[in-house]
C-alpha cells in the first residue's frame, strides 16, 4: 500500500467517484433505453427514503445486504472469493425453517438465539465442502461456490416441493411458522417511528449491527483475525508463521458461509414467516458488491448495505412506476458498481493519487540531516 | 436402450457440448496468456441476446452472428482495460461482466421487445439450418455405420462443425506457431516475453479479444441454433462448466474436446431421462438437473489428476522499471 493518498481519499472519496461514475453509466443506459435518467433517480431515491414505508423495505433489504456482504468480506480478508452467497443463504433458510418448525416456541427471544444458529450452521455448512475442496485439493473456490449455487437451488426446488410443503398444498413452501417464532417488526418495537404494520423491518436488524461489531471485533482484536488477515496479504508468509492454510481456508470460509446464512433470518423467519421459494433474491451477488464498496470493512459494509438496501426499494418502485423498466436495472447498477470499484479501481486511483502528490509538491520535505559519507544517516542508531 | 437410442443420446450430445465447446476454447486462449475469465458466462449472454435480437430485426442469421461476436467483443474489452491496462482483479471484473450481461439482456430486451426479456422466435433464415451431410440419406441403411454418420454427424448446423474445426486450428495455432508459442509464453512468464522486446499487453488483448470473438460464437449457437430465440438467463451456467472443462483439460484443445463432450452428454442423459429409477430408489429431476454442476465439482476435486494452470494466470503484469 503506497501512502499517495490520504486515508480519506482511499475510504471515502475513492468510493463515492466510483459510486458516481457507476450510476452515470447506468443513467447512459436508462436514457439509451428511452426513458427520462433524472426521472428515474428521483423515483429511486423517493421510493426508497422518501417515506416511512420506503425506508422500511430499504432497511430490510440492508439487512439482507449487511449479512451477506460481512461474509464475503471475511473471505476477501483471506483473499478468498465466495460468490456462493447465493446458495449458503438458501441453506441458511433452511436451517432457519428447521428451526422454526421444530418445536412449538413460546416466545421470539428464544427462537431467534436457535434461528441464528441453525441458519449460521446450514449456511457454513454450504461453504464447508468447497472450503474443503479447495484447503485441501486446491480446486478453484470460485467455481465451486458457484457450482454450489445451482445444486443448493435444486436442492431447496426439490425439498420444498417434495418434502417440506404442507401435504395437500400446491404451492411449494413450508407451513406458516408459529406465534411464538415470528419476530417483532419496526412497527411493534418502535411504533412511533411511522412504520405500518406491515413493515418487513425487524429485530434482525439490530442482529446484523451486533454481527458487524463481532465482525470488527474478530478481524481486528482478535488472534484469528490476525491469522485470516495475514493469510490474505501473503500465504507464504502467514506459513513462515506457523499458520496452517488449511485451518485458515476452512475457518474464514465457514465464517463467511455462516454469516451469509444468518441472511436467512431476516427473510425467513422476519418476512415471509415461512420458508418459500429462493428467499434470498440476489442478496448473496449484492454481498459481493457491498464488500467491494465498503472495503471489506465493517463500517463500510454497514453503509455499502445501506446504499444497496435503498437501491434494492427504488429500483423496486421503479418497475411500478416507469413503463417497460425492469428490475434487472438494479443488477445493471450493482454491475457497474463492482466493474468500477473492484476491477477499474485503479482508473480512478492514479489519477487522483497525480493530483493529491502534485498538491503536495509546493512544501517537500527538507532533509534534517544529511546523508553521511557511504552510510544512511540511521545507521549508527540501530547497531550501538 | 437400443442402437438408435445411443445413437441419438450422442447426437444431442454433440449439440450439447458445442456452446461448451467454444466457451471452452474462448477460456483457453484467455488464460493461456494469462488472464483469468469468470466472464465466459456472461459474454455467451450477451452474445445470444445480440444474435437473436438482430437475427429478428433483420431475419439474417448472419447478421446476428455478427452482432453477437460484437457484443461479446464489448464485453471482452471491458475485460481487458480492467485487468490489462488497469491491472484491477481479473476474477472480479468477470463477475462484473457476468452480472452486466444479465442485467442488461433482460432491461434491453424488455425495452425493445416487450416480451419479458425474451426475444421473438426466430423462424426460417433467422436461425441456423441443419446441414445434411453428403450421401447421408444414401448411406442411412448401412448397419451400424450408416446412423453414425446420417444421424450422429450428419444434421447440425455449421457452427457445430466449426466449432469442432477449431479443436485442431486451435492446437495448431497455440502449438505450432510464433504467435501461439509467444502467447503461451506471456502466461507462464510475461517478463521474459518483455525482455525479448514482444509486447505482453498486445499478445494479452489479441488472447483477450480471441476469446471474445469465440464466446460471441458461442452465445450466438445458443440462441440462434440450439434453441430459436433468446430466454433470460439462458447460458445456464454453461460459462462455468466450461471453465470446469478447461481445467478438467489441463488447458489443451484437444483434451478440451473430450472434456466438453463428457459435459455435453452428462446434460443430453439428464434431458433424456427426467426422472429414474435406479436399483428401485426413484432418482429426482432436480438430481438430474443439477448434475453437471455435481460432476463439475468433483472435477475440479481433482479426483483426476492434477492440473497445472500457467503459472502467470491472473496475476497482472507490471513492467519493470
Amino acid at each position: 500500500m503506497n501512502d499517495a493518498l490520504p486515508k480519506w481519499a482511499d475510504i471515502v472519496l475513492l468510493p463515492l467517484i466510483n459510486l458516481l461514475l457507476a450510476l452515470i453509466v447506468s443513467g447512459l443506459v436508462v436514457a439509451l433505453i428511452g426513458k427520462n435518467p433524472f426521472e428515474a433517480l428521483y423515483i429511486l431515491v423517493n421510493g426508497s427514503v422518501g417515506s416511512a414505508y420506503g425506508w422500511g423495505y430499504t432497511l430490510f433489504y440492508a439487512t439482507n445486504f449487511i449479512f451477506t456482504g460481512l461474509g464475503v468480506a471475511v473471505a476477501f480478508h483471506a483473499r478468498m472469493f465466495n460468490i456462493g452467497g447465493e446458495g449458503q443463504a438458501a441453506l441458511g433458510g433452511l436451517g432457519v425453517a428447521l428451526v422454526a418448525l421444530a418445536i412449538d416456541w413460546p416466545h421470539w427471544a428464544l427462537a431467534l438465539p436457535a434461528a441464528v444458529v441453525g441458519g449460521a450452521l446450514f449456511g457454513a455448512a454450504w461453504a464447508a465442502i468447497p472450503a474443503y475442496l479447495q484447503a485441501k485439493r486446491g480446486s478453484h473456490i470460485v467455481i465451486t461456490t458457484i457450482m454450489f449455487n445451482f445444486i443448493a437451488s435444486a436442492l431447496m426446488v426439490y425439498l420444498l416441493a417434495n418434502v417440506l410443503k404442507v401435504p395437500g398444498s400446491a404451492s411449494p413452501e413450508t407451513a406458516r411458522f408459529v406465534e411464538g417464532a415470528r419476530l417483532p417488526n419496526a412497527y411493534d418495537v418502535l411504533p412511533w417511528l411511522g412504520f405500518s404494520r406491515s413493515t418487513p423491518l425487524n429485530i434482525s436488524f439490530f442482529v446484523a449491527i451486533v454481527a458487524c461489531v463481532a465482525v470488527y471485533f474478530l478481524i481486528w482484536r482478535t488472534r484469528l483475525g490476525y491469522e485470516i488477515r495475514s493469510f490474505g496479504k501473503s500465504e507464504p508468509g502467514a506459513v513462515y508463521a506457523g499458520i496452517s492454510p488449511i485451518r485458515i481456508t476452512m475457518i474464514a470460509m465457514l465464517i463467511s458461509g455462516g454469516l451469509c446464512g444468518l441472511m436467512a433470518v431476516n427473510a425467513t423467519m422476519g418476512e415471509a414467516e415461512r420458508l418459500v421459494l429462493d428467499p434470498v433474491q440476489g442478496a448473496g451477488f449484492v454481498g459481493i458488491a457491498v464488500a467491494l464498496m465498503g472495503r471489506s470493512h465493517p463500517v463500510g459494509v454497514f453503509i455499502a448495505a445501506l446504499l444497496f438496501g435503498a437501491l434494492y426499494q427504488g429500483g423496486a418502485e421503479l418497475t411500478f412506476e416507469m413503463n417497460g423498466m425492469t428490475r434487472e436495472m438494479i443488477l445493471v447498477i450493482q454491475a457497474l458498481v463492482i466493474l468500477f470499484t473492484g476491477a477499474l479501481d485503479n482508473m480512478v486511483r492514479a489519477p487522483l493519487e497525480a493530483i493529491f502528490l502534485s498538491r503536495r509538491r509546493p512544501t517537500p520535505p527538507v532533509p534534517t540531516t544529511p546523508l553521511e559519507p557511504g552510510g544512511h544517516p540511521e545507521k549508527g542508531k540501530v547497531e550501538p | 436402450m437400443d442402437y438408435l437410442g445411443i445413437i441419438q443420446i450422442l447426437d444431442s450430445s454433440l449439440r450439447l457440448a458445442t456452446p461448451l465447446l467454444l466457451a471452452c476454447l474462448a477460456g483457453l486462449f484467455s488464460e493461456r496468456a494469462g488472464i483469468f475469465d469468470i466472464g465466459l458466462e456472461g459474454k455467451m449472454l450477451a452474445s445470444a441476446f445480440m444474435s437473436a435480437a438482430v437475427a429478428s430485426f433483420t431475419g439474417d442469421v448472419w447478421l446476428g452472428l455478427l452482432a453477437g461476436i460484437a457484443a461479446s467483443l464489448v464485453l471482452a474489452l471491458i475485460h481487458g482495460v480492467a485487468s490489462i491496462t488497469f491491472r484491477g482483479n481479473q476474477l472480479i471484473s468477470g463477475v462484473a461482466i457476468n452480472f452486466l450481461a444479465s442485467g442488461l439482456t433482460v432491461v434491453i430486451g424488455e425495452a425493445w421487445f416487450s416480451l419479458g426479456g425474451r426475444t421473438p422466435q426466430l423462424e426460417g433464415p433467422a436461425r441456423f439450418q441443419e446441414i445434411t451431410l453428403p450421401f447421408a440419406n444414401a448411406i442411412r441403411d448401412v448397419p451400424y455405420l450408416g446412423p453414425i454418420y446420417a444421424d450422429l454427424l450428419s444434421g447440425h448446423s455449421i457452427l457445430v462443425y466449426v466449432a469442432l474445426a477449431l479443436v485442431p486450428l486451435s492446437w495448431w495455432v497455440l502449438f505450432r506457431t510464433r504467435f501461439g508459442l509467444r502467447l503461451r509464453a506471456v502466461g507462464e512468464n510475461p517478463a521474459a516475453v518483455d525482455t525479448a522486446g514482444v509486447s505482453v499487453v498486445g499478445l494479452r488483448y489479441a488472447a483477450v479479444m480471441i476469446c471474445g470473438v469465440l464466446c460471441g460464437v458461442a452465445g450466438a449457437y445458443l440462441a440462434t441454433a440450439l434453441s430459436a430465440g433468446f430466454v433470460k438467463e439462458m447460458s445456464a451456467g454453461r460459462g462455468f462448466i466450461a471453465l470446469a472443462a478447461l481445467i478438467f483439460a489441463k488447458w489443451r484443445p484437444w483434451y478440451a474436446l473430450g472434456a466438453t463432450l463428457l459435459f455435453g452428454l452428462l446434460e443430453a442423459l439428464g434431458n433424456r431421462f427426467q426422472s429414474l429409477d435406479l436399483f428401485g430408489i426413484p432418482i429426482p429431476t432436480q438430481f438430474m438437473q443439477a448434475l453437471p454442476y455435481i460432476l463439475t465439482v468433483v472435477i475440479l476435486a481433482g479426483f483426476v489428476g492434477k492440473a497445472i494452470p500457467p503459472r502467470a494466470g491472473g496475476e497482472p503484469y507490471v513492467k519493470e522499471r
